[in-house]
């Protein structure tokens, strides 16, 4: 461990820690300790977690609040749905899903950098209603999109009545009612679920880690901390910038293809602001630009409405209120003040009693 | 004559943007922070009146008043628990994810006190409508109502933050909090008094919202919120005139959007019109272009 440099070790710990979960999960499924409900919120907590570190690129390194989030989840879901269900027939299902992630990832990368060129211009508050704007705009425009396969191919509306289909032919969006019976395509890999999320999850730390301590991680952040002195060494603001929020919006597009693909029914409506709202409180609750943090908070403010459960009504409440006393205690700096001082205190205690 | 009933629709509805935007754009230009509990105020002050009337049994005017009242010490209230202590955080997205832990809490204080399903609101405003040209054009009256609190809140908000001691503390705070400070402005009270204005104002903006689409769940206020947020951002952040305007070419949007496109994107209409406008103008309409200086 002593030749490793600071960073090396830090991610180390990252991937570790995730392995271990995974191990401990795993441990308890197969004896038979997780409930029914655990177990169907594994792969949710998965996408979540993946979305998470995602978003935690752009506004944790990039220092740019995206309110659009959901947008880019919501293209992967339905671009990987589609494909899913337009090759059902012609490809098994192995090499299926794994093609569904990459068009996922790239229909959401390819809009993200189509939304990033004019977005990225504006800063602070202004990019985040504008990333929020895109992100309803996207949902409006899916919720009223038709379409349908034949065997003359693949037809396309913006209503009910756009298309008549052919005999055999098969209604794959249907508006606001989504896509239906996407999982079922997937029967035989369906309980091995939570091994891809896990597998996605690593892929996307391995991405962003590997981005964040690159040349180019460094440009980005450079950019961040100081946009003109960044300018004024040459580094191009704006490229950097796009590339953080282009790769970021390529991961939230495969954090929607596992959870379009774990779900009977996508209805778009989940994709509204609230859900991009929920992505940034784990990653501000986590610590922004800490990945190991975005993790974290996202497995304890994911469980944290489950195990409410038996609260019922109240748990949304007590969730609210936890969130806010979180917030309070981890950035206000009289509360930030009174911690190092809590500290120092017990480091003091202990030296205090080593010299007696 | 169509055209025109659906312009005197948007603006109605754009006056109800409006007043919400300036509570918005207060207090972003004063404590430069998006509230986003902002929307859900409006739905507490909507229920406040409700209950007084239906369950108290006061009379409508009554019953605004202790709406207004009500918000006002609330919006005090969250900004002293929730938001004060922030202030001087290190990322004001704290303070952001704060105000949406504020939202989540009276959404569900609402939903755990009043239940999930819609209330019907209660008939508060009872002005007769006008009939124009033979009857081809009816302006309702609680439209009548509606635009006319819009100019008056307009008007005397222009000439509180102009004229007065306290309203000139508060273009003092929001140009510069620390020098406002040196020279003996209670930054405190100050902001304390923007929170206290937007949230009344978000009291009045619950009655006419309500009253135009009288269906009250707690999450009333949350689209109308983030709309007039859009409103706020359109006409320039922090700008009182920016609020009223953008407010108002929301609402002509949106209902025009419904009337002549799809009223399924609408929403998509009035959220593209603003990335338009922020791209040829990043600060809005009539939000100012600060060059930043090394």
């Amino acid at each position: 461990m002593k030749k490793m440099n600071k960073t090396t070790k830090n991610n180390a710990i990252t991937y570790l820690m995730v392995i271990v979960i995974f191990a401990v999960v795993q441990t308890l499924s197969a004896t038979g300790n997780l409930s029914r409900l655990l177990t169907g919120l594994l792969v949710p907590l998965c996408v979540y977690i993946i979305a998470a570190v995602s978003l935690n690129l752009v506004v944790g390194f990039s220092g740019e609040l995206s309110l659009g989030h959901a947008g880019f989840m919501c293209l992967g879901a339905y671009s990987s749905a589609l494909f899913s269900h337009i090759a059902a027939d012609s490809i098994p299902s192995v090499p299926r899903f794994i093609l569904a992630i990459l068009i996922g990832a790239a229909v959401a990368g390819v809009f993200g950098i189509l939304i990033g060129i004019p977005v990225l211009r504006l800063r602070g508050d202004y990019l985040a209603i504008v990333t929020l704007a895109f992100g309803e705009i996207i949902k409006n425009l899916i919720n009223i999109l038709y379409v349908g396969v034949d065997s003359n191919g693949i037809h396309v509306a913006t209503d009910s009545t756009g298309y008549k289909l052919a005999a055999g032919g098969k209604q794959i969006m249907k508006g606001a009612l989504g896509i239906s019976g996407t999982a079922t395509l997937y029967k035989d890999i369906k309980d091995y679920f939570f091994i891809i999320g896990t597998v996605l999850i690593f892929v996307t730390l391995f991405i962003v880690q590997n981005l964040v301590n690159s040349k180019s991680g460094r440009a980005i952040m450079a950019s961040r901390d100081n946009r003109i002195a960044a300018e004024s060494v040459g580094i191009n603001v704006t490229k950097f910038k796009l590339m953080a929020f282009a790769v970021s919006a390529a991961l939230a597009g495969v954090a929607g293809v596992l959870y379009s693909h774990n779900l009977a029914m996508l209805k778009v409506s989940v994709f509204d602001y609230n859900l991009s709202i929920l992505v940034l409180v784990y990653v501000v609750l986590g610590g922004i630009g800490n990945i190991r943090g975005s993790i974290i908070a996202t497995i304890i403010l994911y469980a944290l409405p489950e195990l409410l459960r038996g609260f019922a009504t109240y748990r949304m409440l007590i969730y609210a209120i936890v969130l806010i006393l979180m917030m309070l205690f981890n950035w206000a700096p009289a509360a930030r003040d009174w911690r190092s001082r809590v500290v120092e205190k017990i480091k003091g205690g202990n030296k205090n009693k080593e010299a007696a | 004559m169509s055209f025109i009933s659906y312009l005197k629709d948007g603006i109605s509805l754009g006056s109800i943007y409006a007043i919400i935007a300036l509570g918005y754009t207060m207090v972003y230009g004063i404590a430069k922070m998006l509230n986003f509990a902002h929307g859900d105020v409006i739905m507490v002050g909507a229920f406040v009146i409700l209950t007084a009337i239906t369950k108290a049994g006061l009379s409508p005017l009554l019953s605004v008043l202790i709406a207004i009242i009500f918000c006002t010490l609330l919006g005090i209230t969250i900004e002293s628990v929730a938001y004060r202590p922030l202030r001087k955080a290190s990322s004001n997205l704290a303070v952001l994810i704060t105000a949406i832990g504020v939202s989540y809490l009276l959404q569900n204080l609402a939903l755990l006190i009043f239940g999930a399903d819609a209330k019907s609101f209660v008939t508060v405003i009872d002005v007769p409508a006008v009939t124009l040209f033979d009857g081809k054009l009816v302006i309702k009256g609680i439209t009548i109502v509606t635009i006319v609190a819009c100019i008056v809140i307009m008007t005397c908000l222009t000439l509180f933050v102009k004229k007065t001691k306290p309203g000139r503390a508060m273009q003092a705070v929001s140009a510069d909090r620390d020098a406002a400070q040196l020279m003996g402005v209670n930054v405190n009270a100050t902001i304390s008094l923007t929170f206290a204005i937007g949230s009344g104002l978000a009291a009045i903006a619950g009655l006419l919202l309500c009253s135009a689409y009288p269906s009250l769940t707690a999450y009333t206020g949350a689209m109308p919120g983030i709309k007039a947020f859009v409103a706020a951002v359109f006409g320039g952040i922090g700008s009182i005139p920016g609020a009223m305007i953008g407010g108002i070419l929301l609402g002509v949007i949106e209902i025009m959007g419904k009337a002549y496109i799809s009223s399924q994107v609408a929403d998509a209409i009035v959220f593209a019109v603003l990335i338009i406008v922020l791209l040829v103008k990043p600060t809005g309409l009539f939000g100012k272009n600060i060059q930043e200086k090394v």
